[in-house]
């Protein structure tokens, strides 16, 4: 039996380094790859209160909704990260940064 | 210390670290690959929190869809780099990524003092829980598809279409071209 708040725990050193990662690096891809981690970390939360659900399972029913909704995410920015690179040879954030030609 | 408390914090510590090499590694293949490691051991994580049907989910999806995805998409935006990985040494310092350790570090801080105050099991919905409570024995599925079908029937379509749009929309984006 393992106490919630350790998950809460977990979760929040997972959802701490997304940020880090969200917010300190220069490849489109691992920003992305922050962003998981903090989707990770709240589905963690979730699954770990459903626990206490049984019949309703809100938290797992939801939990599943959302990995479904980050791999459409996934899908949707990994197109927009290509036709940028295709576009200017660089998928540094930091150097994206005018919108005309 | 039980079996399943070991196991837990072992899987945990796993995942931890296995998340901060991926944002501390220079090598941009490495760190996707570590991702692997940290997506595997959430699943397990989220076995622990008897939740077998989102831990599989996990496996299936993040591991088999999204990961291939992020390979095929650094393959086709970072070819230069693939080839001679010593190149892509960065001459960020430590003072680039301060910032990023700072608003991370804090905003942690913040989150372990609002939870060494709050105790969760002493919640009135999860105190009075006792009947409702998932135990190990018990068939997650069975209660997990009736609520699907019955209760959350709505959202269930809706992220259904959802992902349809998505899916289409990232297929118009990623095309090519034609000449006129």
């Amino acid at each position: 039996m393992i106490p919630l708040s350790h998950f809460m725990m977990i979760s929040a050193a997972l959802f701490c380094i997304g940020l880090f990662a969200v917010l300190s690096k220069k490849n489109a891809i691992l920003i992305l790859i922050g962003i998981e981690f903090m989707l990770n970390a709240a589905i963690l939360n979730f699954v770990a209160f459903s626990k206490h659900d049984k019949l309703a399972s809100g938290g797992q029913v939801f939990a599943v909704f959302a990995i479904v909704l980050a791999a459409a995410t996934v899908a949707v920015t990994l197109a927009i990260v290509l036709n940028v690179y295709k576009y200017y040879k660089t998928i540094d954030p930091t150097k994206i940064d005018q919108l005309r030609d | 210390m039980t079996v399943e408390q070991i196991l837990f914090y072992v899987m945990s510590a796993i995942a931890l670290l296995s998340a901060l090499l991926v944002v501390s590694q220079k090598n941009f293949v490495r760190s996707i690959f570590l991702f692997f490691l940290t997506l595997f051991s959430m699943a397990g994580l989220f076995v622990f929190a008897l939740a077998d049907f989102v831990a599989i989910t996990q496996l299936v999806i993040y591991v088999g869809g999204v990961l291939v995805l992020m390979i095929f998409a650094f393959l086709l935006s970072n070819r230069e780099l693939l080839n001679n990985p010593d190149s892509s040494k960065q001459q960020s310092s430590f003072l680039h990524y301060l910032p990023g350790i700072l608003v991370s570090m804090l905003f942690f801080g913040v989150l372990l003092f609002v939870f060494s105050d709050l105790h969760p099991e002493s919640f009135q919905w999860i105190a009075q829980s006792e009947l409702n409570t998932l135990k190990p024995q018990d068939n997650t599925i069975h209660y997990l598809g009736i609520n699907i079908m019955t209760r959350y029937l709505l959202p269930f379509e809706v992220v259904s279409v959802l992902l349809l749009m998505a899916l289409i929309g990232a297929a118009h984006i990623a095309r090519k071209e034609r000449d006129r």
